[in-house]
């Protein structure tokens, strides 16, 4: 199996502002030694409570602020020894879904301006390649090409996250990095998204960096998972012997806490 | 035991951008005090408006049908200042994100002290003495210090807790619930959902608690109304309703949802299209577009509740065949 992703002892410190007019800035340490190794074509579940660090965390993958300490290496490339320019066209090789589709897609923009913008920004491309490859996108999501000219206002949530998906997929990145991808919608549209993506991981290789606090959809759709705890990793493994076994005590709570536990399939 | 709450026949008609919809068609139930009643359903089934309903806070120009009567009281037709002698007072609310339902230019005492100052006529020193002791009883930590601080200075389970303090100063006979842990981690929900309980049960209060989760209703309530479209489409004591689920919406959204255990890359059964429109319902059964089992009759007329057993009601026309 090729490595893809390499996160090596990363630590990232945050100041927060001052308390008293002349004290010291005080520090938040939100990441403290995380390494982690995902494989090409895998997905890789990251869970923990709020504050755990698991924004972050997704931050630094996504080279979108640097680590005070560790390094992420993406296919061989040191994300933050890049210069700029190579950075930005790094970048077309890993992209995100954010949580709540109705923030992240832009509603005076239509959808083809939305899905197709990383094309323009990384490869320069034309508006006629971006429109077909734009195109192709949102077929592979579920949507159809006639989508393109509308307004993010005429979908529904899980219509939107379908966009938002196909946004991500449109430079055909190797790597996606979900937070939350479905926290956001209902039951029965969560389904469908889950099953999407699980479907685009068959047909395109994607490997995802899955954030989630739902331990059942991480359960699912990934094959390892990290147990991240005040920044660090407190539990690691693959889903079915972690859930069933959990050793750490914030793993046994993460579970204990799981609603619904007394409810069987009919 | 006597009746607290009694809807019959709830209509709401909105004012949408494509003319008036009816937003709730028909929603009928009743609870008595100490009952817990959970109502679930997926984004536009009617879940929140039958809250608001309840609460008076619909929509301006939204049309209101059929009766609400709590404790003897009707809710439809009653002046906007007796309801505000109800509302906080009789009747509390918690909402879902407690950031925004927090005022953030007030201290959380004087915010919890605002109700027991307008509805009891407690001074200002009496209400801040009561506000300590109903943060106290929410289980707020080092709560003394806690009066004096500004939502933004407290985490999302503790604002929640204090949103909890709020619905509860007045001593209400019923407390509505709307999705009060959507906002929170899954240790925090649980915890809050046990301290709601709690509450619920020393106080002998009704709760209504509305959710979109199969298993926080399973966990919290005893009897539980499952919308779509506006209706109730299943209604029973929640054991009963999750061991026969007897309208294929509730057997849908109940396979839908990911659970542990399930094999990696296992896909989830899905719902066939997407839930319509207000102003495009169709005129008899609402789920019936999406239905497998949708017969023409179910397309013809809505579909009056039928009697899976005793206080288990479905409509649904096909229920057993679903059920087989």
């Amino acid at each position: 199996m090729t490595v893809l992703l390499q996160a090596e002892d990363l630590h990232q410190q945050y100041r927060l502002p001052r308390e008293r007019l002349f004290g010291p800035r005080p520090l938040v340490q939100a990441l403290d030694g995380v390494s982690f190794t995902l494989h090409k074509g895998r997905s890789l579940g990251l869970v923990g409570e709020s504050g755990s660090g698991k924004s972050t965390l997704a931050r630094l993958v996504m080279a979108l602020e640097a680590p005070s300490e560790g390094r992420v290496v993406f296919d061989g490339q040191d994300l933050n020894a890049l210069s700029p320019a190579a950075l930005r066209r790094a970048r077309a090789g890993f992209q995100m879904v954010f949580q709540d589709p109705y923030g992240s897609l832009d509603p005076r923009r239509r959808v083809l301006q939305t899905v197709a913008e990383p094309l323009a920004v990384l490869h320069g491309a034309g508006s006629a390649e971006q429109r077909e490859r734009a195109a192709e996108v949102l077929d592979a999501v579920g949507l159809r090409a006639s989508d393109l000219d509308k307004y993010p206002h005429e979908f529904s949530g899980g219509q939107r996250q379908r966009i938002a998906i196909a946004r991500a997929l449109v430079t055909r990145p190797q790597l996606i990095v979900a937070d939350e991808p479905v926290s956001a919608l209902d039951v029965s549209v969560q389904a469908q998204v889950l099953n999407l993506m699980q479907d685009l991981q068959d047909r395109f290789g994607v490997t995802y960096f899955f954030i989630s606090h739902d331990l059942a959809v991480v359960d699912l759709v990934c094959d390892e998972v990290i147990v991240l705890q005040h920044g660090r990793i407190v539990e690691q493994g693959d889903p079915d012997t972690l859930f069933r076994r959990p050793q750490h005590p914030y793993t046994q709570r993460l579970l204990a806490a799981v609603p619904g536990a007394a409810l069987a399939t009919p | 035991m006597a009746e607290l709450l009694a809807v019959q026949d709830l209509r709401v008609t909105l004012h949408t951008a494509r003319g008036p919809a009816d937003a709730l068609r028909g929603v009928s139930f009743a609870m008595a005090r100490g009952d817990t009643v959970g109502l679930i359903g997926e984004s536009g089934c009617g879940k929140s408006i039958t809250a608001l309903a309840l609460m008076g806070l619909l929509p301006e120009g939204a049309q209101v049908a059929g009766s609400i009567r709590f404790d003897g009281v009707e809710l439809t037709t009653l002046p906007e200042a007796q309801l505000c002698q109800l509302r906080g007072n009789r009747i509390g609310m918690v909402f879902q994100e407690p950031m925004t339902a927090l005022n953030p230019l007030h201290t959380v005492g004087h915010q919890i002290g605002e109700s027991l100052r307008l509805h009891k006529g407690l001074s200002r020193a009496a209400a801040r003495a009561e506000a300590l002791r109903l943060l106290e009883r929410v289980q707020l930590p080092q709560a003394a210090q806690r009066l004096d601080a500004y939502p933004h200075q407290l985490s999302g389970g503790q604002r929640q807790r204090v949103v909890i303090a709020i619905a509860l100063a007045c001593g209400p006979d019923l407390l509505i619930a709307d999705e009060p842990t959507t906002a929170l981690d899954v240790t925090l929900q649980r915890e809050v959902l046990a301290l709601i309980a709690e509450l619920v049960r020393e106080d002998g209060m009704g709760l209504l608690l509305i959710s979109h989760d199969l298993g926080v209703m399973a966990d919290t309530v005893q009897r539980m109304l499952v919308m779509y479209g506006g209706t109730v489409v299943e209604s029973g004591p929640t054991a009963e309703v999750f061991r026969r689920l007897a309208h294929p919406y509730s057997r849908g959204l109940f396979a839908a949802r990911p659970r542990l255990g399930l094999a990696r890359g296992t896909r989830l059964a899905t719902i066939a299209g997407r839930v319509p429109e207000l102003a495009d319902m169709p005129a008899g059964c609402p789920f019936a577009p999406r239905c497998g089992l949708a017969i023409d009759e179910c397309r013809r007329a809505p579909v009056p509740p039928l009697v899976v057993t005793p206080g288990h009601e479905v409509r649904c026309l096909r229920w057993e065949a679903a059920a087989a």
